[in-house]
């Protein structure tokens, strides 16, 4: 019984805190690009001090949480309807739904990020659709936009919304309504002061799980979006590949994760909660 | 003791399997007669593990991390190359045991010095220009005498902004586009001064409205696709897109300049790594990637040029007489390299880069 406890904090120290522990002394190292590997270790802050002295990381750190924040607002907007009408349709019919909103994690993440730009592009799908039907002649491009980071994000992370609000909202003792509308509620106000309060614990589930790893997207912006959207992690890729600083690549990495570290403790002091409820 | 650690722990790349008779290669894909390589084990009796990358940014990365394993590899001359050359990562090359040495192109070999001087630790292998790939009907549409030869095609806004609504991408590269932003002012192109630095990069933000995106790889697909009508990248990847387009259904006519002003020559240099486990069958190898025959067929292959002169002759016609591939004197006479510069410098370029780019 020990070891199978044992077992996972193992696997949480070898592939994470140890990794964790060697950026960290990276980051605060000094960048020695004739030496392999390109690092002086040491003890220094120099690495943090320009990381909030230089307008662009706070720059694209701004920008990364603007898009993940509306990314996750779609997400929700999308997902709870979607969320609702599985979690009261037939209970036969729930699986086949529940499949179908997991089906798209069956190909491979980095394919379809691929299938949108064929979608978005100038003579991509979409576009081809609207010259057809004669609804634009000029539709203009999606791809290569914030629109289409917007939709990349939404469309990728969306399970992950839809899961968490579907559990919450199963699990919802429907004699509340029942009573609700006995002691005359109407359906909407019902929603607003029984199912939404009731829901909350997947809302925040939900938006975290979508927000956080938005944060630090590097595929989606870089595939799908322009040269303009500038995100932390296009920012890291840029400081260890194409500067080869690592020092400077993971001190940027230390703050990412410094910045969630908040989101992070929210939700698992929120999934504690929900736990100790049921 | 802790770099030891480090570069145990951060050893990513699984090390290829070591022996006596072999050597481990890690090469561009599709860039080496691969039925050559047969013959080389045949001749010598040396097992080839060949393996192959897609950027020159993971070939960097494993060579930084140390105990990659690789015996030989090829990057791009700069910027990749010559800093990983001042990074101290190559072994210099025992030219005496390269038979085939002057096989090479003495004025591929001076291009290539400015990044290793004596040419001591790289070999050249294909080669190419920097230059101006468009789709030929878009173009001839809205510019009927488009100075597509010309660096104007992309840094003259008035020019370019006739193009803003087909396409236009332009390489997501400090290193390439700054120093052709230098040579269309007319200044040296290999220029480190912050003054000339600002003034490319005003020429950038000038015609960065026009530009569709920044990206080093995509304009390949989005060319051949007709999804962009201008591109300002590798000669190379233009002919990738060229023949793709041509293959497709919905034909594009995809052509390719070199800028009358003068283009920035890029060259993959086949090197051997400092930690190389099997440096002497590496030599080996590199010999035979200097053999004649070997790099004529992979030129075949590429569609490149490459960097050994007793291959030309045995090139066919279409390629040894195409003039973008090998360009006539007078446009190889105005061909450039760059120097590396300093790490401070390169830390500035890049971030002037990143601020043009993102139009702050």
């Amino acid at each position: 019984m020990r070891f199978v406890i044992a077992l996972p904090f193992l696997w949480l120290g070898v592939f994470f805190l140890l990794p964790f522990a060697l950026v960290l002394a990276i980051a605060l190292g000094t960048n020695a690009p004739d030496s392999v590997p390109p690092v002086e270790l040491g003890i220094g802050l120099k690495n943090f001090a320009l990381l909030f002295t230089d307008d662009l990381y706070l720059a694209a750190w701004l920008t990364s949480l603007r898009v993940a924040t509306t990314s996750t607002l779609v997400a929700l907007l999308l997902g709870y309807p979607m969320a609702y009408a599985i979690a009261r349709a037939a209970p036969e019919r729930r699986p086949l739904l529940l499949m179908l909103v997991v089906l798209p994690f069956w190909t491979s993440f980095l394919i379809r990020v691929y299938a949108w730009m064929g979608l978005l592009d100038e003579n991509g799908l979409l576009n081809q659709f609207l010259r057809w039907s004669g609804i634009a002649t000029d539709p203009g491009t999606i791809l290569g936009t914030e629109w289409a980071v917007h939709l990349g994000i939404v469309y990728a992370y969306l399970p992950f919304m839809v899961l968490p609000l579907y559990a919450t909202l199963e699990k919802m003792d429907m004699s509340l309504l029942e009573a609700a509308a006995d002691l005359g509620a109407r359906p909407f106000a019902a929603f607003l002061t029984i199912t939404l309060p009731l829901s909350l614990p997947g809302v925040v589930a939900g938006c975290l799980l979508v927000f956080i790893p938005a944060v630090g997207e590097f595929v989606i912006p870089d595939l799908l979006g322009g040269t303009e959207t500038l995100m932390i992690g296009k920012v890291l890729w840029d400081e260890f590949f194409t500067n080869a600083d690592w020092p400077l690549a993971s001190a940027v990495a230390i703050c990412l994760l410094a910045l969630l570290v908040g989101p992070i403790a929210l939700f698992q002091r929120q999934q504690a909660r929900s736990l100790e409820r049921h | 003791m802790s770099r030891v650690f480090i570069s145990l722990l951060l050893a990513f790349a699984a090390a290829p399997a070591f022996g006596q008779g072999s050597v481990n290669v890690y090469n561009w894909s599709d860039y080496i007669a691969e039925d050559q390589l047969k013959s080389f084990t045949k001749d010598t009796g040396i097992r080839v593990n060949y393996t192959t990358y897609d950027s020159n940014e993971i070939l960097d990365a494993k060579l930084r991390t140390g105990k990659s394993g690789y015996d030989v590899v090829v990057p791009t001359a700069s910027p990749f190359f010559v800093r990983q050359l001042t990074a101290g990562l190559y072994r210099p090359l025992d030219k005496a045991k390269l038979k085939n040495w002057n096989n090479l192109d003495p004025e591929i070999l001076v291009a290539l010095a400015k990044y290793d001087p004596g040419n001591t630790h790289g070999i050249p292998w294909m080669w190419g220009t920097t230059g101006i790939g468009y789709n030929v009907a878009e173009i001839r549409k809205r510019l009927p005498d488009a100075p597509v030869d010309s660096l104007s095609m992309i840094f003259d806004p008035a020019v370019v902004s006739k193009f803003k609504d087909c396409g236009v991408m332009v390489l997501d590269s400090a290193t390439d586009v700054f120093p052709a932003a230098l040579k269309y002012l007319g200044l040296d192109p290999d220029s480190k001064k912050p003054d000339d630095l600002v003034k490319a990069a005003d020429v950038v933000k000038a015609v960065r409205p026009f530009i569709r995106k920044f990206h080093s790889s995509e304009y390949i697909n989005a060319l051949a696709g007709g999804n962009i009508c201008l591109a300002f990248g590798f000669s190379g990847d233009v002919f990738q897109a060229r023949d793709r387009a041509a293959k497709a259904k919905d034909k594009q006519d995809i052509a390719y300049a070199i800028p009358k002003e003068g283009s920035l020559l890029w060259i993959d240099v086949a090197a051997i790594p400092k930690d190389a486990p099997n440096p002497a069958n590496a030599l080996r190898f590199l010999d035979f990637m200097l053999d004649p025959k070997v790099a004529a067929a992979s030129s075949e292959l590429t569609g490149y040029a490459n960097g050994n002169k007793a291959a030309f002759a045995l090139l066919p016609k279409d390629i040894s007489s195409n003039p973008l591939i090998y360009p006539p004197a007078d446009v190889r006479a105005k061909f450039y390299t760059i120097t590396a510069g300093t790490p401070e410098q390169t830390r500035e370029r890049t971030r002037l880069w990143t601020a043009v780019k993102t139009g702050r």
